[in-house]
């Protein structure tokens, strides 16, 4: 029982010590990307797996807690991409563009024809 | 507005969604904290009934399973190789980016299979969904190589986007 104990003990501080790795990339990845829409992506996609890397280790440190903590992991699987998602969406909607020399943007039309709709919509409910 | 029609089939798998959670955080089964967790996911299902989405029963049948276990086991993947892709990019002293929003469409129409894909694209290497209007995604790619729909279909979407047609229709 005792072995099983400490095995799992270092397992779960290889997990956390890769989780830890992750999240400083993605500080760093913040930290050098040039606009929001790349520093999120670097963000998102560290945070996640920095997360979920940290708690699972946490959870074979104190295998107790283990079903809660998978609850929680997966939790952050859904909401920590949706809510980035939800940033990059408002941010655009506010008026950052992004950034750099090359424009590629189709999501740009996409936007400006929901608004005329929009504008469309409001001029009939006041007329 | 829609009226929305109640169920009692999505009612009860709501209930019993919550209820494993509720078991899953307390871990005891002492008498008062089942009862509490009975009373508490009654009241949850009945007010998030309307807006759960994501549970139908046809997704216990056994091959449906086989499909969302390699599904995730595709996605781990995704998501490692994602990782790796941020930590190259940001070790790399150049920063060798190439950034744009480009836009493809999916055959999906199921709500809940179109959020697991816009998840999983945001969370695989180089991509980021900003907006899903209708059935057309915009992905923020980090690394462009083309802005032809089709081609981004099948650099983004076409691995996830096979197994979840293939849950959903």
């Amino acid at each position: 029982m005792d072995i099983i104990h400490e095995i799992l003990k270092y397992i779960g501080l290889v997990f956390i010590l890769i989780g830890s790795i992750f999240l400083f990339l993605g500080a760093l990845g913040i930290y050098r990307m040039p606009d929001l829409y790349n520093r999120l992506q670097a963000g998102t996609k560290a945070s996640t797996l920095g997360a979920m890397s940290v708690i699972l280790g946490v959870g074979l440190l104190q295998p107790f807690w283990l079903i809660k903590l998978i609850i929680i992991i997966i939790f952050i699987g859904f909401a920590n991409p949706l809510s980035s998602h939800a940033l990059a969406r408002a941010s655009y909607r506010a008026g950052i563009k992004p950034c750099c020399d090359k424009e590629i943007d189709s999501y740009g039309k996409a936007v400006e024809k929901q608004l005329k709709k929009i504008q469309k919509k409001l001029k009939n409910l006041t007329d | 507005m829609v009226k929305y029609k109640f169920s009692l089939k999505k009612f009860i798998y709501t209930f019993v969604i919550v209820l494993l959670i509720w078991y899953g955080f307390t871990t005891s089964f002492a008498p008062a904290e089942l009862i509490t967790g009975v009373i508490i996911s009654l009241v949850i299902a009945y007010i998030s009934v309307k807006n759960f989405n994501c549970c139908d029963p046809i997704l216990l049948l056994p091959s449906h399973v086989l499909h969302f276990i390699k599904y995730f086991f595709v996605f781990l993947g995704a998501l490692l190789k994602a990782n790796l892709d941020v930590a190259r990019r940001v070790l790399t002293p150049g920063l060798p980016i190439n950034p744009g929003i480009v836009m493809f469409q999916t055959k999906l129409n199921n709500d809940f299979a179109k959020m697991v894909l816009a998840n999983s694209i945001t969370l695989t290497p180089g991509t980021l969904t900003i907006d899903i209007i209708k059935n057309k995604f915009y992905v923020h790619w980090i690394d462009v190589t083309t802005e032809d729909p089709e081609q981004v279909y099948k650099e983004i979407a076409e691995p996830f986007e096979k197994i979840l047609l293939k849950i959903y229709n």
